[in-house]
């Protein structure tokens, strides 16, 4: 299957209109609710951690500190990509599988067509680059959603955080957690192309496909989180 | 010329075209036949290589389809045109846009030559005024007529049309039988067409080939199916009492 898909295109015009489209199916229209929950996850995580952290021991400034690590090393990357698996990966299924059982990719492969590549290739793409700027997004945001959840609560001063957010800036935090969205943005985008491309049937099994679908997206995302978090930080 | 030598194809366990033989000519409208289910469907995918045979080959003048490289085939296949069942139209583009889509993709043409061929092609099917409308937007046989306009932008060699008019209205039937067939002799195409409608036999068939449980069970003209004592075809022309009284004026004219 991806030795078609990374064909060259076949006309570039073409595969530039696709590119636009993509980026606005898969890219624009995810950007909404991706900024949205990271924004209130930031503030759940830095009330948690401000919780946890009532120790007067422990200096108030670490809770910006802890809130930005992990909103950068997990919530952001992970928890981002797999909301973006649920909703694009579930829409890249049901699309691709729409046009496989109306026969509209046999109509592609019969003009001459590489429906793979045509279909697959630009939603690779647009994932690729396009999600390490949605996932820039939502760790800007997370960490604003704990400044306003402090402002809010009381449970912790401006000052502090901001001081815990400025402590310590490691950017190959940043370098890993770009990493893994783009590794996860190219499972979003193949793991859901694959089980639409190849479904067989009617509408029911489109849909039960895109179930399908976004569950393995979600597991290969988790499993592959486990493996990429102990190869790029230990 | 299409020549078919003795094709077959299974799903699994389920042996679907048992081998299949025929021949395909210029400027003729071939009718593959049959009950539904009969393996009309799969038969013309297997030619398209949409399906690929275990066994038997596929010549396209003279070429063996089997032994042709993945570019060698998409290279044919700009050659070919295909009217699907459900007419498969892109339904996130516009007529125009469906129609213009081949041209697009594998020539250079400016955007007012493109223009020029698409409106040709739509008025060929009279299809006046739809350019800027969707698929949804159209009725069963308006999204025939586009699905033909697609097939033939590209002046294809090989036309095929798979059940070009079921679902149809028998008036809006024929009229679509009908422009295949002109089409077919206008620019000398081979066309192949699959279809369980009778009147498509009356109205067109010039080559008719009846498939029946995977197997090539007759073959003939229009005339010959009226007068055949094959039992199958019988059945299958004669289940409906029109046809029955068809037989029998063919049968009266011989006797004259
Ligand atoms: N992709 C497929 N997988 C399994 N069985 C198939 C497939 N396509 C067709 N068949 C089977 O092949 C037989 C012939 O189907 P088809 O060619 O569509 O018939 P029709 O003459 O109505 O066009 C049917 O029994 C159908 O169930
Ligand atoms: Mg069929």
């Amino acid at each position: 299957m991806l030795k078609q898909v990374f064909k060259r295109p076949q006309k570039g015009k073409i595969f530039r209109d696709s590119l636009v489209r993509e980026l606005d199916d898969l890219g624009n229209k995810s950007l909404g609710i991706s900024a949205f929950i990271a924004f209130f996850v930031g503030g759940v995580v830095a009330i948690q951690t401000a919780l946890n952290v009532d120790n007067p021991m422990i200096p108030k400034y670490l809770i910006g500190f802890a809130t930005k690590r992990s909103i950068i090393l997990e919530f952001a990357p992970t928890f981002i990509s797999i909301i973006l698996a649920g909703k694009v990966g579930s829409f890249i299924t049901s699309s691709i599988g729409t046009m496989r059982v109306t026969e509209q990719i046999d109509a592609l492969e019969v003009m001459g067509i590489n429906s793979l590549n045509y279909l697959v290739l630009p939603k690779i793409i647009t994932t690729i680059f396009f999600y390490p700027f949605i996932i820039s997004i939502a760790i800007f945001l997370g960490i604003f959603g704990g400044w306003v959840a402090g402002e809010l609560t009381g449970l912790f001063s401006s000052t502090d955080y901001i001081d815990g957010i400025q402590l310590e800036f490691k950017s190959f935090f940043y370098v890993y957690a770009m990493i893994k969205t783009m590794v996860f943005a190219f499972v979003i985008a193949t793991i859901p192309a694959y089980h639409g491309y190849y479904v067989k049937g009617g509408s029911l099994e489109v849909g039960r496909s895109s179930t399908r679908a976004v569950v393995w997206t979600s597991v290969t995302i988790i499993v592959l989180n486990y493996f990429l978090t102990q190869m790029l930080l230990s | 010329m299409i020549e078919v030598k003795d094709i077959h194809k299974s799903f699994g366990d389920a042996h679907v075209l048992k081998g299949i033989s025929a021949t395909f000519e210029a400027g003729k409208t071939s009718l593959i036949i049959g009950q539904s289910g009969s393996g009309k469907t799969v038969f013309i995918k297997s030619l398209l290589g949409l399906h690929t045979p275990e066994k038997g080959d596929i010549c396209y003048d003279g070429k063996n389809y089997g032994n042709m490289s993945t570019d060698e085939r998409r290279y044919l296949r700009k050659e070919i045109g295909m009217v699907f069942q459900g007419s498969a139209l892109f339904d996130s583009s516009t007529v125009e846009e469906n129609v213009m889509f081949p041209l697009k993709m594998f020539t250079n043409q400016s955007k007012s030559e493109m223009l020029e061929r698409v409106n040709f092609v739509l008025n060929r099917v009279d299809l006046v005024d739809a350019n800027n409308k969707y698929p949804s937007e159209l009725s069963g046989g308006m999204q025939k007529r586009v699905a033909i306009a697609r097939a033939i932008v590209m002046k294809p060699k090989y036309l095929f049309c798979d059940e070009p008019n079921s679902g149809l209205d028998p008036r809006t039937a024929i009229l679509i039988d009908n422009l295949i067939q002109e089409i077919t002799d206008e620019y000398n195409i081979i066309t192949v067409i699959n279809t369980h409608d009778m009147n498509s036999v009356m109205e067109i068939g010039e080559k008719i080939i009846f498939l029946q449980h995977g197997i090539k069970e007759w073959e003939g003209t229009s005339n010959d199916i009226f007068k055949t004592d094959n039992k199958a075809v019988t059945d299958f022309v004669y289940s409906s009492n029109l046809f029955k009284k068809v037989r029998q004026a063919y049968l009266m004219e011989d006797k004259k």
